[in-house]
């Protein structure tokens, strides 16, 4: 992949501290954007005059040594170059991001902190975050964590700024532990109800079995095996089950939201919950992942939010109105009032001004 | 507050024993695991129940009295060396096991529960807490929270941050927050990774939800000796190329493995420069094929003897020796220092001999145990506290340990944490700014700085005080504030 000279990356930091202290100057909001693939997701930030603060240009890896297990790259850079990279050492992103388009960067996959269906074995985005360098709302170039597994020194400010959609900081570079591709992955497909499925899912975590993802829909319980050629083929034998021979096709599809579950035209809900939860009874459609723990409810607009946040609250769990027609609904399930306390707190502590992404993840942060 | 009217307010909720303020009582707490650092506290409580932490937190809150927590005091940073007018806060009777829940696969726990007690628990289910800090007979869970405490599997089961689901927390003002849930995800913030490994400076934590994992349906582990210690940090990075992930990867130069031999016949080679341990586990499958994998590439290294355990006794008697090196070290020398930088891996050999020439100028022996997959160096510095100045040598000597792992590209500690002894290094590690939203974040949860003070994070002053100067990333730390 082209590597641009330092000196340029360095202006485009010195662009973005300058866009940054002027914007916290003039207390305008910027708009932090990468490819813009996850625009849909969140709430829309409140302002006028919005600047755009885009960080594209920002790109390419710094450094990446298989045999180090880990890679630092530019949050401009495309998540399907970083990939591309990574295959070619045999290597993966274990969270398995969604991409959801082409323009994809690593700079949003981090910021929204999305994960795919490796998630529930191999860990969420912020458990492969090793360190992240970043502009806060003064402008200040500040360096946490770093490139090597095990990093205790300071407060944890790397997985912090996981997920935080933009709101802590503007995201410059990220050090990611990376793993090995497994030599051989086999997907099976088992015709069940969904209760039985929910339960199945579970029972098999327990064991030490080489599950890597898990989906149900429709009255099938599709498993993907992940491992060395004998351990798996062992564990197909014990599950049962058949081979569905598009396998690797079947995971993109519902990692990247083509599979025919996912209509576009609808409120789509992400419910995050206890994995040992029954069906939930709401109306509308549901796919389940991460072994019972994340279900996608499609729903037409008589499902109102209250009932669905109250729905995934009793499930230890929360929802997000990840894709909506309708605008002004809240994405994000509230806060209880002493968390939301924290959280504009250290808003305040990072973004002073209240420049950085604000309201695109709750009002007030 | 004067300490008998504390002593007094205490004692209107908490029974006598509960309320500790006579020195013979305050002595079993004057450190922690890392004895080179005491000091007395002015008065230990020890309460058994969460409402009771809230009543203690709020008196010292309104009071204004420091407040240090510790669990089973095994930490090895001084993070629980008690502050001389706050009261310190032992949570070890707070160790009740609330719940196993065998198909979700989560244990919810008082922080006083020893890290081993959660996997014996969880053995009658077939599941076990991953991480496996080598005190784990002793430390807490609450302990390991506080500094998100590794072992040596974490390479491919994670940190403690990696299996935790939920914090109860209180903070200094007495208020509850519910961090984290039992789904996999949260809304909001993830501050469930900024509370763990913060060391007692945001919160007390009340309750931990942790994820077990299923046992391994076999472990075996592959010992291979090496006469040359880059042919064995090769191995290692050879091991890690063709795609295996072990389950534990450990390394030991020449004097740790003499030193543990002696005491507990493992069975190591003596004449090894360094010793590799690689453990694969997993289905019976998986483990004979990584093995097999694991054997091949050991002798492509170049290595000079190789032993595969072929069974549980033997697999437990190659790993005695690697979990005896800090008493070991405590047999060859009168006292011992542990460091615990990280290094990218590729730099093992540029740091050992560094470590090498150090030791020779200060003539201190030093061994070294090495998380080799995940680049967790502990170099065990020996010497003698009765002989004058050999701490401070010691102490100098680690120091510059600490500034090769940061000039490699590595951190000042991977699990042990900052506490009271790695505060200096703190500077070097961390720009001006950084450590300014290291206090931030510090005053969001703490205003009045009342947990844990003077741990964890140094002020600029002292950064700026202390003697090593830096040049940090190209530029001069502090040029606003004056020099001697």
């Amino acid at each position: 992949m082209p590597r641009a000279p330092i000196k340029s990356m360095q202006n485009i930091i010195d662009q973005s501290v300058n866009t940054i202290r002027a914007a916290a100057e003039r207390k305008v909001p910027l708009h932090i954007c990468g490819g813009g693939s996850k625009e849909f997701y969140g709430n829309h930030i409140i302002g006028q005059n919005i600047d755009m603060l885009d960080i594209t240009a920002y790109s390419g890896i710094v450094v990446y040594e298989p045999a180090e297990l880990v890679i630092t790259a530019r949050t401009g850079t495309r998540l399907a170059d970083l990939e591309a990279e990574l295959h070619e050492h045999r290597q993966m992103l274990a969270f398995e991001p969604p991409h959801f388009g082409a323009a994809a960067t690593l700079g949003g996959c981090i910021a929204t902190g999305l994960s795919g269906p490796r998630r529930a074995s191999a860990g969420a985005v912020r458990d492969s975050v090793l360190g992240v360098r970043m502009l806060d709302g003064k402008g200040d170039d500040l360096r946490f964590g770093g490139q090597v597994m095990k990093n205790v020194a300071g407060y944890d400010i790397s997985r912090l700024m996981t997920g935080s959609m933009g709101t802590l900081g503007l995201l410059l570079e990220i050090s990611l532990k990376v793993l090995p591709l497994p030599p051989v992955e086999l997907t099976l497909s088992l015709q069940m109800k969904e209760a039985d499925a929910i339960e199945k899912m579970n029972l098999w975590a327990g064991k030490p079995l080489p599950i890597s993802a898990t989906c149900f829909y429709n009255g099938a319980l599709t498993l993907r095996l992940s491992g060395a050629e004998a351990a798996v083929r062992a564990a197909h034998t014990k599950l049962g089950g058949e081979e569905m021979a598009e396998g690797a096709a079947f995971w993109q599809s519902v990692r990247e939201q083509t599979h025919i579950f996912f209509q576009p035209d609808k409120s789509l809900w992400r419910l995050s919950i206890k994995s040992t939860t029954p069906p939930l009874s709401l109306p509308g459609q549901q796919l389940v992942e991460w072994g019972g723990a994340l279900r996608w409810l499609i729903s037409n607009a008589d499902v109102d939010a209250e009932t669905v946040r109250a729905v995934t609250g009793a499930a230890s769990g929360h929802a997000t109105l990840f894709r909506a027609g309708e605008p002004s609904a809240a994405r994000f399930h509230p806060l209880a009032p002493e968390m939301m306390n924290i959280h504009r707190r250290l808003k305040e502590q990072f973004d002073p001004m209240g420049i950085l992404n604000p309201g695109r993840m709750y009002p007030g942060l | 507050m004067h300490p008998l009217d504390l002593v007094t307010d205490l004692r209107t909720f908490l029974p006598l024993e509960a309320v500790l303020y006579e020195s013979e009582d305050l002595k079993a707490y004057e450190c922690d695991g890392l004895s080179a650092y005491r000091q007395m506290p002015m008065i230990v409580v020890l309460p058994r129940t969460e409402d009771e932490v809230i009543r203690i937190l709020r008196i010292c809150y309104t009071s204004k009295t420091p407040v240090v927590a510790r669990g089973a005091g095994t930490g090895l940073s001084g993070g629980a060396l008690p502050h001389a007018t706050g009261i310190l806060l032992s949570l070890a009777k707070l160790k009740q096991i609330l719940e196993i829940d065998p198909v979700a696969r989560t244990a919810r726990v008082q922080p006083g529960v020893r890290n081993l007690a959660i996997s014996e628990a969880a053995a009658p289910y077939g599941l076990y807490y991953a991480p496996d800090p080598s005190s784990q007979i002793a430390c807490s869970i609450g302990g390991n929270v506080a500094e998100n405490s590794g072992g040596v599997h974490c390479l491919k089961y994670g940190l403690t941050v990696h299996n935790i689901l939920k914090l109860r927390v209180i903070t200094m003002a007495g208020e509850n927050l519910e961090i984290g849930s039992a789904s996999l995800d949260s809304p909001g913030y993830d501050l469930l990774a900024l509370m763990t490994g913060s060391e007692g400076m945001l919160g007390i934590v009340t309750e931990i939800i942790v994820k077990l994992t299923p046992s391994a349906e076999k472990a075996q582990v592959v010992m291979a000796a090496f006469d040359d210690i880059c042919k064995a940090g090769n191995a290692v990075a050879n091991v890690i190329g063709a795609g295996i992930i072990p389950a534990g990867m450990e390394m030991m130069d020449k004097i740790a493995t003499r030193a543990v031999e002696e005491y507990v016949h493992a069975g190591y080679n003596l004449e090894a420069a360094a010793i590799l341990l690689c453990e694969s586990d997993g289905t019976v499958e998986e483990v004979a094929d990584e093995i097999r994998r694991i054997d091949e590439i050991m002798k492509k290294s170049g290595a000079i003897e190789i032993k595969t355990s072929r069974d549980e006794t033997e697999r437990l008697r190659f790993w005695a020796g690697r979990k005896a090196a800090f008493p070991a070290a405590g047999r060859i020398s009168p006292d011992y220092y542990c460091m615990d930088g990280t290094i990218p891996r590729k730099s093992l050999a540029h740091v050992l001999s560094g470590i090498e020439r150090l030791s020779t100028e200060y003539g201190l022996r030093c061994m070294n145990v090495f998380h080799a997959g995940d680049g967790n160096l502990h170099p065990l510095i020996l010497y003698d506290a009765n002989q004058p100045g050999e701490l401070e040598k010691t102490e100098e000597f680690g120091a510059k340990i600490l500034g090769m792992c940061i000039e490699a590209g590595g951190t000042i500690t991977g699990e042990h944490g900052v506490g009271i002894e790695k505060i200096n290094q703190m500077c070097l590690q961390f720009s001006n700014g950084e450590l300014k939203i290291f206090h931030a974040v510090k005053a969001v949860f703490d205003p009045e700085g009342l947990l844990n003070p003077g741990k964890a994070v140094p002020t600029l002053r002292r950064c700026a005080e202390h003697g090593a100067m830096h040049v940090h990333r190209g530029e001069e730390k502090f040029p606003e504030l004056p020099r001697f």
